[in-house]
């Protein structure tokens, strides 16, 4: 198993630390991984992206232009991922704020309204953790008891009263995910 | 079982250094390596080790507080990156030719000037022939993960005592930024005053009755004493070029065609590697480790066999001219490379093989 994924949005939308948890959860499970993040003069409301590679083998390359995963949460990053997705791949966007919807017929395409939610139950620090929800139920790569051991290792312990909080965010993401454009 | 962690190259650095039984590091701030001192500063080692770090008023400043720890004999390092490790140039020489150990950390950003911070690796020609003046040179490894960014800072520490010589890790913004696994070693004690005063005969640790004074300095106005001085430093380089040549090889065994790349393009050129190979083009990779001593001989052996080799740098072309001096002219080499803080991609490697190498 390898799987590929660039997660890009806006700065401050927890991009980075949605991948790093991802990544450690990796670890907890015994995979190999890497996290690879853009970095730069990005700050909040500027874009940021991390590119999470989680494998069974020994990885090559930690700097990539073709994802198995895209997980996007702006506009800019859709209109800039969408096509390295592999074919056959699977994209998984919210469409908060976007007006350009993705077209590609040869992947799957999925939509998660993890900001509305965010919104709505008053949590916005959950919003990518809903997202990752929303992943580890088309893929799921890690194990929930590997996803917790993930979310210790990578919160500060000062946050780790917060830890139910993101497990549930990460529940209601698996429900929010919905098709919207899927292969035979 | 060593300890397992998910880590940045720099804090990874930082933490091996620690571990390493450092006693000082002495930096300044700058994109993309400022991990190592942040780390260093949240860490704290002065209350687990006693190391100390500090922040210098400048790059020349902490360099010359290198000079100074490494002159008693202490476990030293810094760390900046490219136009910071210009600043360190005089330092650099002024501590090759006083023959002192001590650990040099480059992130490499893109050049030339102030650049970007993106990563580049167009700091090879500075880092393996002598940025600074003179007729000298450091060892320099070049790590291609954050594993390898802990194991030398150790392998570092260790190289630059056994020759009394500066060692310079050369990486790239790409590595010091990247998460990956890592195993740390467990702590080494530092040295205790009288196990240093017993392990460097030659500091300045305080002259006592029973031996001469030790006098660190890189000047002598007398020019055959500083020919016979130069001489030393050769034979010295020679024997490092003669037991310290680290390299990697990955499926040379069977190649007909060969790339050479080390830190961050050798990780690119390894998945170029298997896409070519998934052509049904057998392609191997040698990753320089050491690039200061540079493994010139398995490259001459390995060209023996090959009918083209390619040369993978985030540069306008640095390490090929070393390639080329060892294949001579056996077979082709070709350069291909990115600039400017652009990152070159696998299938972009492999376009290149084919345009250059295999077509060409």
């Amino acid at each position: 198993m390898t799987e590929e994924i660039i997660i890009a949005g806006f700065g401050g939308q927890g991009v980075l630390s949605m991948g790093k948890i991802l990544a450690y959860s990796g670890v907890m499970q015994n995979k190999e991984v890497s996290w690879m993040p853009s970095y730069g003069p990005e700050m909040r409301g500027g874009t940021a992206n991390v590119t999470v590679i989680l494998s069974d083998e020994r990885i090559s390359s930690p700097i990539i232009n073709a994802y198995d995963t895209a997980i996007v949460l702006n506009q800019q990053s859709l209109d800039k991922f969408e096509p390295l997705v592999k074919p056959g791949g699977l994209l998984i966007y919210d469409p908060n704020g976007i007006s350009r919807h993705p077209a590609r017929t040869d992947i799957n395409i999925y939509s998660i309204e993890a900001n509305d939610e965010a919104a709505r139950v008053g949590l916005s620090k959950v919003f990518n953790m809903i997202v990752l929800g929303g992943f580890l139920k088309l893929k799921p790569i890690v194990d929930a008891e590997y996803v917790r051991k993930g979310l210790e290792k990578s919160l500060p312990s000062r946050h780790h009263g917060m830890i139910p909080e993101n497990e549930k965010a990460i529940e209601t993401g698996k429900e929010l995910i919905k098709a919207k454009h899927l292969l035979n | 079982m060593r300890e397992l962690k998910l880590m940045k190259g720099n804090e990874a650095f930082a933490e091996a250094a620690i571990r390493a039984g450092a006693d000082g590091y002495f930096g300044y701030p700058i994109t993309p390596q400022s991990e190592v001192m942040e780390y260093l500063m949240a860490e704290k080692p002065h209350e687990r080790t006693g190391m100390v770090v500090l922040q210098a008023e400048s790059e020349v400043a902490a360099i010359n507080m290198v000079y100074g720890g490494a002159s008693c004999g202490k476990r030293v390092l810094t760390s900046s990156s490219s136009p910071g490790i210009s600043l360190k140039q005089e330092g650099i020489s002024y501590i090759a030719g006083a023959e002192l150990p001590c650990l040099i950390l480059n992130v490499v950003r893109a050049g030339p000037g102030l650049g970007t911070i993106q990563p580049a690796q167009s700091d090879y020609f500075q880092a393996t022939k002598g940025g600074g003046h003179g007729d000298y040179r450091m060892i320099v490894l070049a790590p291609s993960s954050v594993q390898e960014m802990a194991d030398f800072a150790s392998l570092g520490f260790d190289l630059a005592f056994k020759y009394r010589n500066p060692v310079m890790i050369l990486s790239d913004g790409a590595i010091g930024q990247m998460m990956e696994k890592v195993e740390l070693d467990e702590q080494i004690t530092r040295l205790t005053e009288a196990e240093i005063i017993k392990n460097t005969p030659w500091a300045t640790t305080g002259k006592t009755k029973d031996r001469e004074r030790n006098i660190i300095t890189s000047l002598d106005l007398d020019s055959a004493k500083m020919e016979l001085h130069n001489i030393h430093l050769q034979e010295k380089y020679r024997q490092i070029e003669e037991n310290e040549t680290r390299f990697e090889t990955i499926q040379c065994d069977d190649a007909d065609y060969l790339i050479i790349a080390y830190g961050t393009s050798a990780r690119i050129s390894q998945k170029a590697v298997d896409l070519l190979r998934a052509q049904g083009i057998k392609v191997g990779l040698l990753r320089p480790i050491t690039l200061f001593p540079f493994p010139s001989k398995p490259i001459a052996e390995l060209a023996n066999r090959v009918k083209g080799i390619l040369t993978v740098e985030m540069s306008a072309g640095q390490m090929i001219e070393d390639v080329r001096l060892a294949v001579g002219c056996k077979v082709k080499a070709e350069h291909f490379g990115r600039m400017g803080g652009i990152i070159p991609s696998p299938t972009q490697v492999v376009e290149a093989m084919h345009q250059k190498i295999i077509g060409g």
